[in-house]
């Protein structure tokens, strides 16, 4: 782990899995350090943002760190190793989220001949995974799921499409998405949801925040026919 | 024998837009704390001269104001009010007079207040007291122009009410401002990413002028110069951004983020500029030029 200098009212904690990022961005939540106004987690960092006049970047370094060194609270166990691809323990506490998805996106096809099974079999790896919000960004309510099955994970499409419209579901990476609304977009769409993941008319705004799991399960195909 | 009738408190009025220049948004302190959810803090570019304009006219710190890009507005006021403008200097016509920037001025029902170019700097700030009245997104009344969040940009035509939240009454009469240096130096932290361009590369950034480009918005100041070059070529995984980061993207040409920036971003960040001259890169002009200087807090 390093601890970055970002301007003088923040820190950038850099980790070397995506686990690590997760269990430091709960840890950061459950016992906020004096002074911190904001955490950003991310792939590989964590954000830490400070209010100058109650805390400074030195101290806030020491806090972080004896975070780290310090028994983890009961329920939850110590950073995740850097070798290990274990699940993170549920971190943030932020509610569970279940997404009914049409698996008939046009990119499909193509994903289950790269992964070289059946579209059929893409669904049923896709359902099993154990999905979780890693973080957020590229748009407001964007969420990065993490846990997608391995065999599924594929680089970005070469040609991004201009328009991906919104409530698509896609995969890249280790990822799976939902776009909140219309915008542009280089992942693999699989399916389409109903479930309106950002709505600033509602609260809370965001469905899918840092920490939350994610359950994707097969539409109501009745309803899909809407 | 009627019992007495309660007072009605006085509407708060409500202003006209007839004109709103190249771009004038709402503006407020911003949303801060939800960067974690994918949307930025936003709010007044040069937060300072919001924070003077709201003063000059007695309003709660996180009262919305409009911000006006190189001059352009013209409002008509449909009752009394008092009212300031701060940063960007302009010349300022009340119904054809001309009033002072940096002060509180009281405006007469049916006023109209026209908002010329200004001589120095981008950004000019109108605070009403009682600030602007619009629903709040998420907390503000922030336009964010990067994820569309917030109150649409002025238009011609489009009514504005007034609230009616003040604080106490203005105390201050004049708040003389320094003038806008048409080179800044903008104080820079290094990193967090510093060590990921060549030495010579960040010698360049501390000892050249760097010229801002035509493509600046409310994202990010963005600079033509000599390039940055990269020692670590790997791509970097998206991390979070913060207002002030000097991000410089593949060809090298580096931009400062503003109030509108993305939460994350996969370029390195070179530095970042300190949050007291933030205001300053908030009122770089194209065309004029910007200087980092190396800064430890």
């Amino acid at each position: 782990m390093r601890m970055l200098t970002c301007g003088a009212d923040a820190l950038l904690v850099e980790v070397a899995t995506l686990d690590q990022v997760e269990w430091l961005y709960g840890r950061l939540c459950q016992d906020r350090p004096r002074g911190v106004v904001e955490v950003v987690p991310a792939a590989r960092t964590v954000l830490v943002g400070l209010d100058r006049r109650r805390t400074d970047p030195a101290r806030l370094r020491g806090e972080i760190a004896s975070l780290l060194d310090s028994p983890a609270p009961p329920g939850t166990s110590g950073p995740p190793a850097a070798a290990t691809r274990a699940p993170a323990p549920a971190p943030a506490p932020a509610p569970n989220v279940t997404v009914p998805v049409r698996y008939d996106g046009p990119d499909l096809a193509e994903v289950a001949t790269l992964a070289g099974m059946t579209p059929a079999e893409v669904i049923q790896r896709h359902l099993r995974s154990p999905h979780r919000v890693a973080f957020c960004g590229f748009a407001p309510g964007f969420a990065y799921i993490t846990g997608l099955d391995p065999a599924l994970r594929l680089p970005r499409r070469a040609t991004p499409r201009t328009r991906v419209p919104p409530g698509s579901v896609a995969i890249a990476d280790e990822f799976t998405g939902v776009y909140p609304r219309s915008s542009p977009g280089g992942w693999h769409l699989i399916g389409r949801t109903d479930l309106v993941v950002f709505d600033l008319d509602r609260d809370p705004a965001a469905l899918l925040t840092p920490g939350s799991a994610v359950s994707f399960v097969e539409a109501d195909p009745a309803r899909a026919r809407r | 024998m009627t019992a007495p009738r309660a007072t009605p408190e006085p509407p708060a009025g409500h202003l006209d837009v007839l004109a709103a220049g190249p771009l004038a948004t709402i503006q407020d302190l911003g949303r801060p704390g939800l960067a974690h959810l994918g949307i930025t803090r936003s709010g007044a570019a040069d937060r300072r001269s919001l924070a003077l304009a709201n003063r000059l006219v007695g309003n709660r710190p996180h009262a919305a104001g409009i911000e006006i890009t190189y001059g352009g507005l013209v409002v008509r006021f449909a009752r009394a009010a008092l009212i300031a403008l701060t940063g960007a200097p302009c010349p300022l016509h009340l119904t054809g007079r001309p009033v002072g920037m940096d002060a509180p001025i009281d405006v007469r029902a049916g006023a109209l207040l026209r908002v010329g170019p200004p001589d120095r700097g981008l950004r000019t700030y109108l605070a009403v007291r009682g600030g602007v009245d619009v629903p709040a997104v998420l907390g503000s009344r922030s336009r964010d122009t990067l994820a569309g969040i917030g109150p649409a940009p002025l238009a011609a035509g489009v009514t504005l009410a007034l609230g009616r939240e003040s604080a106490d009454p203005p105390v201050v009469d004049l708040a003389p401002q320094a003038r806008y240096p048409l080179t800044p130096t903008l104080r820079v932290v290094p990193g967090p990413r510093d060590d990921w361009f060549t030495d010579d590369s960040l010698a360049r950034l501390w000892a050249c002028d760097y010229e801002v480009t035509a493509r600046s918005d409310r994202v990010g100041v963005r600079l033509s110069g000599p390039a940055l070059r990269r020692r670590i070529t790997a791509e970097l995984p998206s991390e979070g951004i913060v207002t002030g980061g000097i991000q410089v993207p593949a060809d090298g040409q580096p931009l400062i983020f503003l109030a509108d920036h993305p939460v994350t971003g996969g370029y390195p960040v070179a530095g970042v500029v300190v949050a007291e001259d933030i205001p300053l890169a908030a009122q770089c002009r194209p065309g004029e030029r910007v200087r980092f200087q190396r800064y430890r807090p």
